[in-house]
């Protein structure tokens, strides 16, 4: 049987994180490289299928919004992992400490003095004319000053080979489940890699997870759920299997009462009182008496019972204001007024088309840029302008020019690659990187993540709704 | 535990068990089939009737074929209580309660799903692929109980589990039963022929009743066989068995050995000792069918009951409870 080979390997145009530009491979990926040799195409492909089973064996489907309900799909898996060295690890995990540390400041000052306004720091209108600001949240302090517990900052690598936070995602970030699930895959793929590479390990990130929220409250035993839109949601996969790794109670908004502003779930033996909740349902929906009038999956009088301090809701509500596309533009400015110190994990280059030199800009050069609506996930709502055709550049045009506001543009940065198994092949493919931190009584950082993968040749866009899979993220340990 | 969560475990063990159910009987008819003349509508109608789905049935189908009966019984999408569905629903309910169950529980109903699942769309299935289809969910269920046995804590959801198990597998016994004695005593001819015995075997098979009923009775006979599926205290499936462990488990669910603190524990308790203070012939005389007939009754007032006591316990929610169409 022909051994696996890599001389017809491309490189070229794009950083590798395997392979340096003459084809040598860096040294993080040494030993693996070194086992991957000893396996033939039609092995390696033996693996590969058995993740595939193993992802279907344990659930772990999603559906697609636009499909029907019923049609089930797997976030599929590639057996290569993306390989981190330790010091790498290191500077990142300083990065995004300081990142969140910097935000979670920023997001109680807008709620509360909003000294960042006044001192013309970021343009006061932006914040307040943000979909995701919530004025109800005026003059209020969440628990222990804390908004963003739990983060899920989409980074790249460029070609030259640093990282750069795409967006910070601090409202209800998803995807930690496919971390701890495909480290377990893996372990069963390659496991005396793991004996002999020294990785770090993430299982302990529900045990961090569950201590967090129970710092959160002065209770001795405090009753934590886990609340879900439900089954039919895209990520119920992952609320379920957090709320089993936690031992915690997985709620629907329909299982919660609100009584005198206390929050109570619905039990076999009456009332149960609950103390804070893990929600994945978003702001616009947990509560129908204040937000979205037609939301089922809320609760009525959730925010009141909120605002008394009466429950804890992780993530804080009004976080999302961050996660704005042109709020995320200042992020440079924010750290160096609240920590006085500069961006450690830069951001991507951004132009604001609400500031008319760069609307002007953006309008003129939108066949190299990627434009983004500032309220937009999931890789909806945005211009690829290499890959887009005129009559599309022309159409954003239009849409900028009726609300710049709504629309910004970054330089087109070319994705770093990892090989991955495509067609009986190996070729490289673009990733992005997402690591989850939790804020509790310090940051955190989970020496892992989710590696995104845009499994179409020359694709870009890793979003799981569009195409892409996803590959198990080994941070070393030396 | 939430009442929802406790509801949703409650249907997904009476899924699996119709489902269990549904594989054996139709396991048991094929091979019965084979040692009787090829009269289709005298062997595969009781089949239908025992699900209580004939209505739906004859509404879809213009008549009784063993193809037809097969199908609807076991992939049809159409009908609610078929294999398929039975299994789809199961998971859909397991998969709503992971976080209460093991993932060696949760891994086999799933893998019971894309069993079902890849055989439902696999055309023209010959009569062995079939029979080990059969096999293959009746293993598959078995094992989900094996390891809900092996891996479950004895908490409230295993006690509902338990339940929605208990009072499913009473309600089937009793169809079998009501489908299969009158179809029997309804052909005099053959009473006491070769045949005969095969037929009341088979009944008894469809129940997994054979090798013990034989054990305790050793003749083959129509009131025999009756009292060991309603009467006996000791064979896992005959109604009473169920609802004497039924019993026990809302005894644990509801803290009081005494009396009845709820009206689930009290309708149990009174069709319990309806059967306890009965003898076979009582029932005889009162007329087989009608007695099964209050007995499926009274299971659905019973499952109306637990409902009404643990899932749905305040005014704030309001939400339709599963059920079977009788």
């Amino acid at each position: 049987m022909p051994k696996l080979n890599f001389s017809a390997y491309d490189t070229k145009g794009f950083y590798d994180e395997m392979f340096d530009e003459n084809q040598n491979i860096r040294p993080n990926y040494q030993l693996f490289a070194e086992r991957l040799q000893k396996l033939s195409q039609k092995k390696l492909n033996t693996l590969q299928h058995a993740t595939d089973r193993a992802q279907l064996s344990l659930g772990m489907t999603f559906n697609v919004y636009s499909d029907n309900q019923g049609i089930e799909r797997i976030l599929h898996l590639d057996i290569i992992p993306r390989i981190i060295g330790n010091s790498e690890w290191n500077q990142l995990e300083k990065g995004l400490q300081q990142r969140i540390k910097a935000l979670n400041l920023f997001i109680q000052d807008i709620y509360n003095d909003q000294k960042v306004l006044k001192d013309k720091i970021i343009p006061k209108e932006m914040i307040l004319s943000s979909v995701s600001y919530l004025k109800e949240l005026e003059g209020f302090k969440p628990p222990k000053d804390i908004w963003c517990h739990i983060t899920g900052s989409d980074l790249i690598k460029g070609g030259d080979g640093k990282y750069y936070v795409l967006e910070d995602n601090l409202r209800c970030p998803s995807g930690v489940s496919y971390m701890l699930e495909n480290r377990e895959i893996l372990k069963r793929t390659f496991p005396e890699l793991f004996e002999k590479l020294d990785v770090k390990p993430v299982y302990n990130y529900t045990h961090t997870l569950r201590d967090t929220l129970e710092s959160l409250v002065d209770i001795d035993k405090p009753t934590v759920v886990v609340m879900t839109p439900g089954i039919y949601n895209s990520a119920y996969f992952e609320h379920s299997y957090l709320a089993q790794q936690m031992g915690a109670a997985l709620v629907e908004g329909r299982d919660l009462v609100v009584k005198n502003d206390m929050v109570y779930m619905i039990t076999t033996h009456g009332l149960q009182r609950v103390d804070v909740i893990y929600r994945r349902v978003d702001d616009d929906f947990i509560d129908p008496e204040v937000f979205n009038k037609k939301s089922l999956l809320g609760t009525p009088g959730l925010f009141r019972a909120y605002l008394k301090g009466h429950v804890v809701l992780v993530n804080a509500p009004g976080t999302g204001v961050v996660d704005d596309k042109a709020v995320y533009a200042y992020i440079p400015r924010i750290i160096k007024y609240y920590l006085g110190e500069d961006m450690i994990l830069p951001n991507v280059k951004t132009y604001i088309c609400d500031e008319e030199s760069d609307c002007k800009y953006v309008i003129e050069n939108i066949h190299n840029l990627v434009v983004k609506q500032t309220d937009a996930s999931g890789g909806y709502g945005m211009l690829i302008g290499p890959k887009s055709t005129k009559k599309e550049q022309q159409e954003f045009i239009t849409k900028i020019k009726a609300k710049p506001r709504n629309y910004i543009a970054q330089p087109m940065i070319n994705l770093s690659r990892v090989p991955t198994i495509a067609d009986n092949t190996i070729e490289g493919r673009h990733v992005d990187l997402r690591p989850y931190a939790l804020y509790g009584d310090s940051i955190k950082i989970i020496p892992g993540a989710l590696t995104r993968v845009a499994l179409e040749k020359g694709s870009i866009v890793v979003n799981s709704s569009q195409g892409g899979g996803s590959k198990d993220t080994w941070v070393l340990n030396s | 535990m939430l009442g929802r969560v406790a509801n949703t475990i409650y249907w997904m063990n009476r899924y699996l068990e119709r489902a269990e159910n549904y594989a054996r009987f139709m396991d048991v008819n094929y091979n019965l089939s084979l040692e009787l003349p090829p009269d289709e509508v005298a062997q595969w109608q009781p089949l239908v009737l025992i699900t209580g789905d004939w209505e739906l049935f004859t509404s879809l189908y213009p008549k009784v074929e063993k193809n037809k009966v097969i199908y609807f019984l076991t992939f049809d999408k159409n009908n609610p209580n078929s294999i398929l569905n039975c299994i789809s629903s199961a998971r859909e309910n397991a998969r709503a309660v992971r976080a209460e169950i093991t993932k060696e529980v949760w891994e086999q109903i799933n893998a019971l799903y894309y069993l079902v699942k890849n055989s439902a769309v696999k055309k023209n299935q010959t009569d062995k692929q079939l029979r080990l289809f059969f096999t293959d969910i009746k293993n598959g269920c078995q094992l989900v109980y094996g390891m809900y046995y092996a891996t479950i804590s004895r908490n409230e959801g295993w006690h509902f589990a338990k339940l929605g198990q208990l009072i499913e597998r009473a309600d089937k016994t009793s169809r079998v039963l009501d489908a299969k004695y009158h179809f029997l005593l309804k052909s005099p001819k053959l009473i006491g022929s070769s045949l005969d015995l095969i037929q009341w075997a088979a009944l008894l098979k469809s129940v997994s009743a054979y090798d013990m009923y034989r054990k305790k009775y050793g003749k083959l006979t129509p009131s025999g066989i009756a009292e060991f599926l309603i009467l006996d205290t000791e064979f896992p499936r005959s109604i009473l068995a169920c609802l004497l462990s039924a019993e026990r488990c809302l005894v644990s669910l509801s803290g009081s050995s005494v009396g009845f603190s709820n009206n689930a524990q009290k309708q149990l308790g009174v069709l319990k000792s309806q059967l306890e203070y009965v003898d076979i012939n009582d029932i005889i005389a009162q007329g087989m069918h009608e007695y099964l007939d209050h007995i499926q009754l009274k299971l659905n007032a019973i499952s109306s009951a637990i409902y009404n006591s643990f899932f749905s316990i305040t005014p704030y929610v309001q939400e339709s409870s599963q059920s079977q169409k009788q």
